[in-house]
């Protein structure tokens, strides 16, 4: 086991080095910072006395080095555009994001674990047909579409909920700005985390129905249908713990899957997140803040990753053993 | 003539043809690709040519709407195009940059899978945890980073000019990982039998055992996550151009005529964003439902018991 998470956490630091790898590059190739610092009307041999001081013409490597160091401490450079250190501003954006996550795994969760049962228990019933129907239409369709459906419905026909932006927020401990507090910001995360939940909501139907049908032809089950028990403990005590650990590790991976989606998710609704903030300093060019962003999503990708992944090795043995070559 | 036999009694036109929904879906599909590839003779307007169309024309609605000019019998975008014009031509970009970005990850892909999976040893051990890497990192993720990248790097001009290569290799670099695997687990799976031994005993050398012989015997599961992955290609690029990385307005694909539509919905013109939709929809709908069939069908586990 210890050997088995040795191995796992190598491998986290060796992606987090490419990442940094690659966000060092752009910064490097794309961005000029001396031309951010002083703009055009300097000589040449004053912007190469500058260039001398921030150190850009010392040995590639050297420059990566301090990169790294620089970022290990928490300085992933000045945003061109706030005029702010970029990791400032990326954790002033991150509430928002992190809002929309929690709250569309609440629906996921709701929603998709009762209709993955009902489907599962009762596979033969016109509303899980529905439901199955609808799950293979809901795959086809992109995030935005059904954002912007929701939008022209709820939003400019009927008039009834708020289609763009946080709404009415609320500061915790100083820098957390919540939206769950005021009913305004949670009118205002409605149709966003509804959006959201549409693509995840048809793979989880479909595995929790597939993972409980093969857990109802177990043994284990037949022998608790022949000891007598009622339906309802089997179906939701006995069946129900062993679909959970499939549909679990799925959803640790989907979470990342989540954070791609909410940049779309985000560009739809306007809502300040970080998915919207990437997308602004691509258009002005802000090369540090994308860089920043970028170092910031790799380090939750590859925690997130390797946590699932430690958590599923504790669980199921076969992974350890599997792993190792 | 004896092809043609073949395939005539064969399992796979046997069961093309008790399941309606693969039929359905197999002509809606014919009937779209057909329209996008012909589409400078069947297209009403040819929408890359900016004399064929007038500013004064945009936002026209369609023609069974009061305002609607029978000319345009879907309306006009906000440019005064032809709105089924464009997205006749808007279908053909996107199919394009789909089939290209799936071709250069089948290529990617086998390669990695090919090699991995008959060598062995330590390249295998390489390969699979660069594959392993990737795929931990959701693909749409790398696509819109590394299209951003491109943005900056080659600025917005020159992007625009080369989006169709650019996004090709995008979405193809992104989302290859699945081929190695799956063709590594293929060529895992054939690698000891028979056929294989005997091609060794007689002498051929690796490659063309590789090529000649373990190859075509993992295509069945190419094909089969290759429809899969067309939908998603065409998907990613839509999502690309909504997010203003991908196409640019004047040479739309569907997704940047939806963005395009988007930002006059408030002020009622809803079929700009509509109609692409809902022809976006039905492509990949299709594009999925073929592909679920023909993975039932190819899947050997499933129909010898």
């Amino acid at each position: 086991m210890f050997a088995f998470i040795v191995r796992r956490i190598i491998q986290a630091v060796i992606v987090m080095l490419v990442i940094s790898l690659v966000g060092f590059l752009i910064q490097h190739q794309i961005g000029d910072p001396v031309r951010d610092l002083v703009g055009e009307r300097v000589t040449p041999a004053e912007r190469e006395v500058i260039r001398d001081r921030l150190g850009l013409n010392d040995p590639f490597y050297i420059q990566y080095f301090r990169f790294v160091k620089k970022a290990c401490q928490g300085d992933l450079g000045l945003s061109f555009f706030y005029k702010k250190p970029a990791l400032e501003v990326i954790v002033s954006k991150a509430p928002a994001t992190l809002e929309l996550v929690i709250c569309t795994s609440l629906i996921l969760i709701v929603v998709s674990i009762p209709a993955g049962i009902y489907c599962a228990i009762y596979p033969k019933r016109w509303l899980s047909r529905f439901a199955m129907a609808f799950s293979t239409v809901g795959v086809a369709i992109p995030v935005f579409l059904t954002a912007i459906a929701l939008i022209y419905l709820f939003g400019v026909e009927l008039n009834w909920l708020p289609s763009y932006g946080r709404g009415e927020t609320v500061k915790i401990g100083g820098w957390w700005d919540t939206g769950f507090l005021t009913w305004d910001g949670l009118a205002h995360l409605i149709l966003p985390s509804f959006s959201l939940s549409s693509i995840m909501l048809p793979l989880f139907i479909r595995l929790i129905r597939a993972e409980m049908m093969e857990v109802l032809e177990t043994e284990y089950i037949k022998f608790a249908w022949a000891k007598g028990l009622y339906r309802r403990r089997v179906w939701f005590v006995h069946a129900f713990k062993n679909t959970l650990l499939p549909v679990i590790t799925v959803f640790g991976v989907q979470l990342g899957i989540m954070f791609a989606f909410t940049i779309l998710t985000e560009t739809v609704f306007q809502w300040q997140g970080m998915g919207f903030m990437f997308l602004e300093a691509v258009e002005r060019s802000d090369t540090s803040l994308l860089v920043a962003y970028l170092v910031v999503v790799g380090v939750i990708f590859v925690v997130v990753n390797t946590l699932v992944d430690i958590i599923y090795g504790i669980v199921n043995p076969m992974v350890r053993i599997a792993g190792t070559r | 003539m004896k092809t043609w036999e073949r395939f005539r009694k064969s399992y796979l036109l046997y069961s093309f043809k008790r399941d309606p929904i693969a039929v359905v879906s197999s002509v809606v599909l014919a009937l779209l690709v057909g329209v996008s590839l012909l589409a400078p003779v069947v297209a009403p307007y040819n929408t890359y040519d900016t004399s064929t169309f007038d500013i004064m024309d945009a936002e026209t609605p369609p023609s069974w709407m009061e305002g609607g000019n029978t000319d345009f019998i879907l309306g006009t975008d906000i440019q005064g195009r032809c709105l089924l014009s464009t997205m006749i031509f808007g279908l053909r970009v996107s199919l394009l940059i789909g089939c290209g970005a799936v071709l250069l990850q089948a290529f990617i892909g086998i390669l990695f899978g090919l090699f991995s999976g008959y060598l062995g040893g330590k390249l295998d051990s390489f390969l699979m945890r660069i594959t392993d890497i990737q795929f931990s990192i959701p693909y749409l993720i790398v696509a819109i980073f590394t299209s951003a990248i491109f943005k900056l790097a080659f600025g917005v001009g020159r992007y625009e000019d080369l989006a169709i290569p650019l996004l090709i290799i995008i979405i193809g670099v992104a989302h290859w990982p699945i081929y190695a695997r799956t063709v590594r687990a293929s060529v895992l799976g054939e690698k000891n039998k028979e056929y294989v031994e005997a091609a060794r005993v007689i002498g051929l050398s690796r490659w063309p055992i590789m090529y000649r012989h373990i190859l075509p015997n993992t295509m069945t599961s190419v094909l089969v996550i290759s429809t899969i992955q067309v939908a998603e290609a065409v998907m990613s690029e839509a999502a690309l151009s909504f997010l203003g990385l991908g196409m640019p307005i004047t040479k739309p694909s569907l997704g940047s005529l939806i963005r395009s539509g988007f930002e006059y919905i408030f002020s009622g013109s809803w079929w700009i964003t509509f109609f692409p939709g809902v022809l976006l929809v039905v492509f990949i709908l299709v594009i999925l439902l073929l592909g679920d069939w023909l993975r039932d069908v190819l899947n050997p586990k499933l129909y010898k018991g």
